[in-house]
């Protein structure tokens, strides 16, 4: 029986700048355990789109990474506005994105519908005004 | 075929143990032991980084001498782009081709003609197969082994098209057969390179089997030699030129892109730069790109550590030199249009994995987190290693130990030394002195000897240590005998 990998990261909301490092070392770090790349292409990608949410919608947050052998699974959880209208917010193209965000290429809409499409499972719990926890899982076998 | 063939390599007896390549290697494949510096071959990426940095020219380069065109019946010159921007004030590079076959060539061949043919690949390829996924340059050696081993992802962006050096050697050898009627084994094809990384493509060639090439001379080998000859040149020389402004271009950054005749691409350069590009590529953070153009050196090929000029010099040089070139002076004809594209796929190199299996790489992985907290933080490379992460991997790979951390070894002086004070306040302050407590107090100062003479680490290390056996040993029979 192979040990569980647990990651924690603290997604900063006040340096847009650092955006994204979190699921750059988890990319890497999976790269080193020889899990394999398709696998790490849909983690990469899910994780990514939901650190930038975090930055950009909620102030900051939480991300917990469990690693196993058979499955990998997210769970990121923000204190910030909550989502009014989950599937209005899941929608491809819709994005509540400010215009300085979307100058940096982001706000395209895609975030939850991609997060959706790359992984195996999702969960969505949101309260307004409380803060929202995402759960997702890929599959590694 | 080795698939981890390399031209990169340490002189023993010129490297003094300095930590600068390990800190610079994009790969992290050196490690200094033993006083010396060691490249794993299979991390290397042939980019050529510590040969540039180190201080004693310790890295070097394997290519071959101009003296190996007698072996062969007839020769063909296949000049690097770059070699053109070495020069001042040439102005015509027809003097270059004309020097080369002065020189002692039979024939020369612009690796920029085939690169233009390459272009013409490239823009056909693009227009048949983007799917809004942007493809890479495969011209870049380094580039396409550092995909090879770090980027799983990505290697079904690379171009599936052969570099403009191989369809230069594979039209070249042609053309001498053809002209000769010589068979191919007495034909001598030389590329002059700018980088060591083109040499490993020769020798190990990845994208087609094997590689046309028969010969690679560095740039900066033939430079002072073909400037003579150079001077030789008739104005009445005959005309060999057979490259435009898109094929001399490639040579310098974005030469390669600018000759796609599309605004959507990227130029990355400096191995750094180029990390940096193709982290976000994973994660795919480039859209409506169709072409992304990496060199593994600050500026390009002119940039390479074979080269003499400094690369911002060069590429002005370039520009100016192809200044008032036809656009394009060779074109894409139904035999080279049989030879640009792949003829074996590239495939991923896991060779960063922690372990064979994915339990195994689980398992050292939660052992390298532990390692790291013990650990400073402070990367100073003492251990020989470029971080301290990087010597928790080795531990675990079974290729370190704990105690080459020098904060350990520091931490363990420091331990001994209070023992040993110890066993001295026992001394003090009684009538009999046992044998036993001399005993431990000598035990206690030959374990210091041992760990000084272990960061000593030379290699009368091993030599010290048995005489201290020894030495230990005959103390211990003293003991006895008293």
């Amino acid at each position: 029986m192979a040990d569980i990998i647990t990651l924690r990261y603290t997604v900063s909301p006040d340096d847009f700048t650092r955006a994204g490092e979190a699921s750059s070392d988890v990319k890497n770090k999976l790269k080193q355990l020889g899990i394999a790349p398709p696998v790490i292409r849909k983690v990469s990608i899910a994780l990514y789109e939901g650190e930038i949410n975090m930055v950009i919608h909620a102030k900051g947050g939480e991300i917990t990474v469990e690693v196993s052998p058979e499955s990998i699974r997210m769970v990121l959880a923000d204190v910030g506005p909550g989502i009014p209208d989950i599937s209005l917010a899941m929608k491809e193209g819709y994005s509540t994105a400010p215009d300085e965000i979307r100058s940096l290429g982001f706000g395209a809409g895609m975030g939850l519908s991609n997060m959706k499409k790359y992984t195996d499972y999702m969960d969505i719990q949101t309260e307004l005004g409380i803060g929202t926890t995402i759960t997702m899982i890929v599959n590694v076998t | 075929m080795d698939k981890f063939y390399h031209s990169v390599r340490l002189d023993q007896e010129l490297c003094k143990g300095c930590i600068n390549c390990i800190k610079r290697c994009p790969t992290q494949a050196i490690r200094v032991r033993n006083r010396k510096a060691q490249i794993n071959s299979k991390f290397c990426i042939d980019c050529g980084e510590c040969i540039r940095v180190c201080p004693h020219h310790a890295k070097l380069a394997l290519y071959d001498s101009l003296e190996s065109i007698r072996e062969y019946d007839y020769t063909v010159a296949l000049p690097a782009p770059s070699l053109y921007s070495q020069f001042n004030n040439l102005d015509d590079v027809n003097i270059v081709l004309n020097g080369l076959i002065q020189m002692g060539f039979n024939d020369v061949y612009e690796v920029g003609a085939a690169a233009e043919i390459v272009s013409e690949a490239t823009r056909e390829y693009i227009v048949r197969n983007y799917r809004g996924v942007p493809f890479i340059s495969t011209a870049c050696p380094s580039v396409v082994r550092l995909i090879r081993v770090k980027f799983p992802n990505l290697i079904s962006n690379l171009l599936p098209l052969k570099p403009p050096i191989e369809v230069a050697a594979q039209i070249a050898a042609r053309r001498a057969v053809e002209m000769t009627g010589l068979s191919r084994d007495r034909i001598g094809i030389f590329f002059i390179s700018p980088c060591p990384s083109k040499v490993t493509y020769v020798k190990a060639p990845l994208g087609t089997e094997k590689s046309e090439v028969d010969r690679v001379l560095a740039i900066k080998d033939i430079y002072p030699r073909l400037l003579s000859y150079m001077r030789t040149v008739e104005m009445d020389a005959p005309d060999r030129m057979e490259a435009g402004k898109i094929g001399v271009g490639w040579g310098r950054r974005s030469g390669e892109a600018s000759g796609l005749f599309t605004e959507s691409y990227l130029a990355a350069d400096g191995i750094e730069n180029v990390i940096q590009v193709l982290e976000d590529m994973e994660d795919q953070k480039f859209s409506n790109l169709k072409f992304v153009e990496l060199n593994a050196c600050n500026g390009g090929c002119v940039g390479g550590v074979l080269t003499v000029e400094n690369p911002y010099v060069a590429e002005v040089k370039l520009k100016w030199l192809n200044k008032y070139m036809p656009v394009s002076k060779s074109h894409m004809d139904d035999i080279s249009r049989k030879m640009v594209d792949w003829t074996a796929p590239v495939e991923f190199e896991p060779v960063f994995n922690l372990g064979d299996t994915l339990a195994e790489s689980f398992s050292r992985f939660n052992q390298v987190e532990r390692l790291c907290k013990k650990f400073p933080g402070l990367d100073c490379g003492s251990c020989g290693a470029p971080t301290c992460k990087t010597l928790a991997e080795d531990i675990v790979r079974g290729e370190a130990q704990e105690k080459d951390c020098i904060y350990f070894f520091r931490d363990n002086l420091h331990r001994l030394s209070g023992e040993v004070a110890v066993v001295a306040d026992c001394l003090t302050g009684r009538s009999a002195v046992t044998e036993e407590t001399v005993y431990m107090l000598r035990e206690h100062i030959n374990r210091i000897e041992d760990e000084l003479l272990r960061l000593a680490g030379s290699s009368h290390k091993a030599e010290k240590e048995e005489q201290n056996r020894e030495g230990r040993q005959e103390s211990r029979e003293g003991e006895e005998k008293k």
